[in-house]
């Protein structure tokens, strides 16, 4: 393979892995808090559709961005609502926000469809990007690239190096003791599933300006449940996240630049891979106690209702 | 019997007191594999039913339609338009075509037409469109524009229609340029734009200077367009996807078929067929042709032109299969001006000599 | 201000009852906002989406083909979810259940009949189960949460359900097109009533009742919810947790493998790449909205399928997105689960006051 060639498959692979690194880190936060929120589909589908329509409207792809994350904001409200103050099963309420999500976007969505939207432009520093193979990769790539990692880096400092974060991570392994150490655990885990919903947008928003740069129908396509899956593929931990990220996202371009060089695989087996690794993943850190222990959070899922 | 009858008259009773006249125009009704404004190949079907609309008026109502139906799901919603009055009714994907056949059954007096299939019956047609021309000249084109001989074919399942227009690409380019080569990526979906993109950036990775796309999304023209390729659109005219890398479309172009079809309809003339019509006919185009220089227009032109009346005939021989040595008379299909016949085309299996990828099986 | 939440002594059989009707009353006026902002008649298109697909004999026939594979896998996870089981993979039991009842009218084109047909469901069933006993044993083995196990392998029998359908099993005189050949008339469940609901239908409400009597006169409904609601007394009693998350995988995936052959060999007629349209998805909403009670599951599974109805007729009248089924089916869950919240707790709104007077406060303390 040549090195344009590699540099191109590379910069293929980190536009693939972006919208998933930012869904799944912010699921990782919300999960962290002890809540399971399903509903990541859906929020990235109201994010990605409203972060069109915003961008298109105002002319300006940054406002398409924000708009997004205000979108995914929204939607995590409606589903932290509904579970922590109406203390309503979070599996079902995760899929009701799936539905409600993509649906909704759909029926905003109709009279976007197909229209061509603004993009975000790639980054050029003169001197740095011209580097061969790693310029364009780490000084040559859209910029929100760039606020992915630093996501990633700022989650990681915020859950461990923290007292903010100690408390989230405290209140999905104990919800009891932090509530008696007098932790708000409803507010905790409020605001802990809106960053979730923020990212979900984000990803979302991503999705329609930068990657497809316009608005279809249902073009999510999954990501929102693989972003779940590389959470725990991750085991919570934002680092083997971004790790996860990037395989995932090079396993569906592999599959394709394999095609490509004439080596035909069945389709389905690559596209089966992400979720049998991750199920191959679960079991490993279940089996080992230690592991398990120490990253997942204990009261994932759980209900809390705080009694007097 | 009796109850279904009352019910049936009281449901489109009810369904039609929201304002339709009294002496029904002729109901024409659409059913959609995708959303009626995908930019693609649904909305080229809808395009299609407004200039029914428009070029007949009064005499027929062509405003509803049904989209976004899926294949597995789609027997109930054709029932319901033809519960709902619908005296002809186009069902446009493959994947309807079972679906069509049994609905048609419960009413025979309700004409089908099917789209891209192969299964009739006395009130069910098929339709079908010869997009293998626009692909022969599609494969001139890509030849005589693209430097590096290679082009990028970016396609969904490996049905006949696919592999026809293979095929034919690869002809046509051939005719300009023996040795052009392709690289063929298959996305398994009609219409993913992420995975198309992904497809069209992997492919210009590799060196391809021409994309070709036999999926629906503008995915892989822009991409061309990010990279400062050419590319060709699919289904409708994508140039404003990519206003430099657009070099045509292959158009599909249903109105004229749905107008003649809903007007033998009203003069009591329609029949049970197949139809399967190409440039002749204009239910496709190759257009608009942009970005090119003006002998390869002219080119172009030249080729849809012989292919209208016939002179040219883009299966026509000597075509050889694919195979590992050079073509022979073992690998031969057709010999020297003999022209494959419609039923081997419609059941296509196999890619002409020249292009090394194995076909998936 | 504040929501609190005070739990009750014990259910209230009010609520019980009112909540899903406040839950529909609910969605009913939401989506007549809806319907009025985007413009269109609010009144007529309630009336399209609830009640124009009851008036006629095809629709109805529509509905109760839709409800069917609801029920039977509605009722599988009421009964998982009751033991606190959480198969959320039912959609790829359904998948792998198609897939193995169809292997005898694949490999043996030639053979029908009652017993044939027969042995298809059966092997339908034990496909489900096979597959929903993946999950399980992850889980009583390694202690691994099957919820996400159970929703990961949704993905896999999907796409092998696409490579089967499409590949080895398509059909040899459809042009290289996927899906396999229509089986023939005697490799197909009967069709009892009108000309297109099967016996499946009786399955299906046989198997509900059949649940509710398990559930509420038997030893194994008794431990299946008292597991559930109080796990550590399950213990005590010697009831097998482990033991419990397996039958309930079990139970759940057989039925999910059941609604998927009865889909293949009812309205399919054939295996294609993709044979469900989320019914293993919309039957976790039916199981919450028919509170987890088999014969609940019966009556939500009419509310769900007549939203779907609804969207298509929504569609083709009103030329509105088909998306509003879903948005109307995420409310409608949402209104639900929010209302569902009073049966168990009073709701009560408390104004965020200023050092409140002690002897208000001794009050509150001993209420």
């Amino acid at each position: 393979m040549s090195l344009p060639e590699l540099q191109g498959l590379l910069l293929t692979i980190i536009t693939a892995a972006t919208p998933l690194l930012f869904a799944a880190l912010g699921e990782l936060v919300t999960e962290r808090s002890g809540v399971l929120n399903l509903g990541v589909e859906g929020m990235m589908a109201v994010g990605a559709v409203i972060g069109f329509i915003a961008g298109h409207v105002t002319g300006l792809s940054v406002v398409g961005v924000v708009a997004s994350v205000v979108a995914g904001m929204a939607m995590a409200a409606l589903f932290a609502v509904v579970t922590l103050v109406f203390v309503a099963n979070q599996v079902a309420s995760g899929l009701a926000l799936t539905l409600f999500g993509l649906g909704l976007s759909g029926l905003i969505g109709d009279r976007y469809v197909s229209i061509p939207g603004l993009s975000l432009e790639r980054i050029h520093i003169p001197g740095l990007t011209d580097i061969p193979l790693v310029g364009p990769l780490i000084f040559g790539e859209d910029p929100l690239v760039y606020v992915a990692v630093a996501l990633a880096i700022a989650v990681s400092w915020f859950l461990f190096s923290t007292r903010a974060g100690l408390i989230v991570r405290a209140t999905g392994d104990n919800h009891v003791s932090a509530h008696a150490l007098g932790y708000d655990v409803i507010r905790v885990r409020f605001l802990a599933v809106i960053f979730g919903g923020a990212c979900a947008g984000l990803a979302g928003g991503y999705l329609s300006i930068v990657y497809s740069t316009q608005w279809i129908p249902n073009m999510t396509a999954g990501r929102g449940w693989i972003a779940i899956a590389l959470v725990v593929f991750g085991t919570w931990l934002p680092g083997r996240v971004v790790v996860g990220a990037v395989l995932f996202g090079a396993i569906s371009i592999l599959q394709l630049n394999a095609q490509g060089y004439g080596v035909s695989l069945p389709p389905q087996f690559l596209n089966a891979l992400p979720y049998l690794t991750t199920v191959v993943v679960l079991v490993i850190i279940s089996r080992n106690r230690t592991l398990l222990r120490v990253n997942t959070p204990a009261c994932l899922g759980q209900a809390f209702v705080p009694d007097r | 019997m009796n109850k279904l009858l009352v019910a049936t008259t009281a449901a489109c009773a009810l369904a039609l007191s929201a304002g339709m006249a009294g002496a029904a125009p002729l109901k024409a009704c659409w059913v959609y594999v995708g959303p009626h404004n995908d930019g693609g190949y649904s909305q080229q079907h809808d395009i299609g039913r407004q200039a029914v609309a428009k070029a007949l008026g009064d005499k027929v109502d062509a405003s509803t339609y049904i989209e976004n139906v899926p294949e597995t799901d789609s027997e109930r919603p054709i029932r319901e338009l033809a519960q709902k009055g619908c005296q002809i009714i186009f069902t446009t994907s493959f994947g309807f075509m079972e679906s069509t056949i049994k609905v048609a059954k419960d009413f025979p007096n309700v004409k089908f037409e099917h789209a891209t299939g192969f299964m009739t019956a006395p009130n069910v047609s098929t339709y079908n469109i010869r997009w293998y021309e626009g692909r022969y000249v599609m494969g001139q084109i890509a030849a005589k524009v693209s430097k590096k001989g290679l082009a990028g074919y970016i396609v969904s399942f490996p049905i006949p229609e696919v592999i026809m227009g293979i095929d034919a690409f690869m002809l046509g380019a051939q005719s300009v340029n023996p040795n052009f080569k392709i690289k063929i990526v298959w996305v398994n979906s009609w219409f993913d734009p992420g995975k198309e993109g992904d497809a069209a950036n992997v492919l210009i990775n590799q060196g391809a200077d021409i994309l070709v796309q036999h999926t629906d999304s503008p995915a892989p023209m822009q991409a061309a367009e990010k990279a400062g390729i050419h590319a060709f659109g699919q289904s409708s005219d994508m140039s404003r996807f990519g206003p430099h890398a657009h070099l045509a479309s292959l158009i599909d172009n249903w109105g004229p078929y749905y107008i003649k079809e809903v007007q033998a309809v009203l003069d009591g003339t329609w029949t049970s067929h197949q139809a399967w019509e190409g440039f002749k006919t204009g239910l496709v185009e190759v257009a608009p042709l942009q970005n090119m220089p003006d002998d390869v227009k002219a080119m172009a032109e030249d080729t849809i032109a012989k292919i209208k009346s016939g002179a040219l005939h883009p299966f026509q021989g000597p075509i050889y299969k694919q195979s590992t040595g050079m073509p022979s008379k073992e690998t031969e299909v057709v010999g020297p001006g003999q022209v494959i016949d419609d039923k081997t085309l419609l059941g296509l299996n196999w890619y002409v000599n020249g292009i090394d990828d194995k076909m998936p099986q | 201000m504040r929501i609190e939440l005070i739990r009750r002594p014990q259910r209230s059989a009010r609520m019980a009852v009112l909540s899903p009707l406040i839950a529909i009353a609910l969605t009913v006026v939401a989506g007549f906002v809806i319907f009025a902002a985007n413009g269109v008649d609010p009144v007529g298109a309630l009336y399209v989406y609830f009640i124009e697909k009851l008036t006629a004999w095809w629709s109805i026939q529509d509905l109760i083909v839709k409800m069917t594979p609801l029920i039977l896998i509605g009722v599988g996870l009421s009964l998982s979810y009751l033991s606190n089981t959480w198969n959320i993979g039912a959609e790829g039991q359904l998948a792998a259940g198609a897939i193995a009842g169809s292997v005898l009218p694949i490999y043996f084109p030639d053979w029908g009949g009652p017993l044939v047909v027969t042995l298809m469901l059966l092997m339908g069933i034990l496909g489900g189960m096979a597959y929903g006993a993946i999950p399980a044993l992850l889980k009583t083995r390694f202690g691994t949460n099957e919820i996400l196990t159970s929703l990961m392998l949704v993905y896999v029998a999907d796409l092998v359900l696409d490579w089967v359908a499409r590949g080895p099993w398509r059909n040899p005189a459809g042009y290289n097109f996927p899906n396999s050949r229509q089986f023939s008339d005697n490799q197909l469940l009967p069709v009892i009533a009108g000309q297109h609901v099967t016996v499946a239908t009786v399955i299906a409400l046989v198997v509900a009742v059949a649940a509710w009597f398990l559930l509420g006169k038997t030893l194994t409904g008794f431990r299946i919810r008292v597991l559930g609601e109080a796990p550590r007394a399950g213990a005590f009693a010697g009831f097998s947790r482990n033991r419990m998350v397996l039958v309930a995988f079990l139970i759940s995936g057989g039925l999910a493998g059941l609604a998927g052959i009865c889909e293949v060999a009812g309205p399919l007629g054939q295996l294609r790449i993709s044979v469900s349209p989320g019914y293993g998805f919309t039957a976790i909403i039916v199981a919450f909205l028919g509170r987890l009670n088999p014969l609940g599951v019966i009556v939500a599974s009419f509310v769900l399928g007549l939203s779907y109805l609804g969207g298509e007729g929504i569609q083709s009248t009103y030329h509105l997105s088909d998306q509003i089924a879903r948005v109307f089916q995420g409310m409608l869950l949402f209104f639900v689960l929010a209302c569902d919240t009073m049966i168990f707790y009073r709701v009560r709104i408390v104004s965020t006051r200023r050092a409140p007077p002690p002897a208000a406060e001794a009050v509150r303390e001993s209420a």
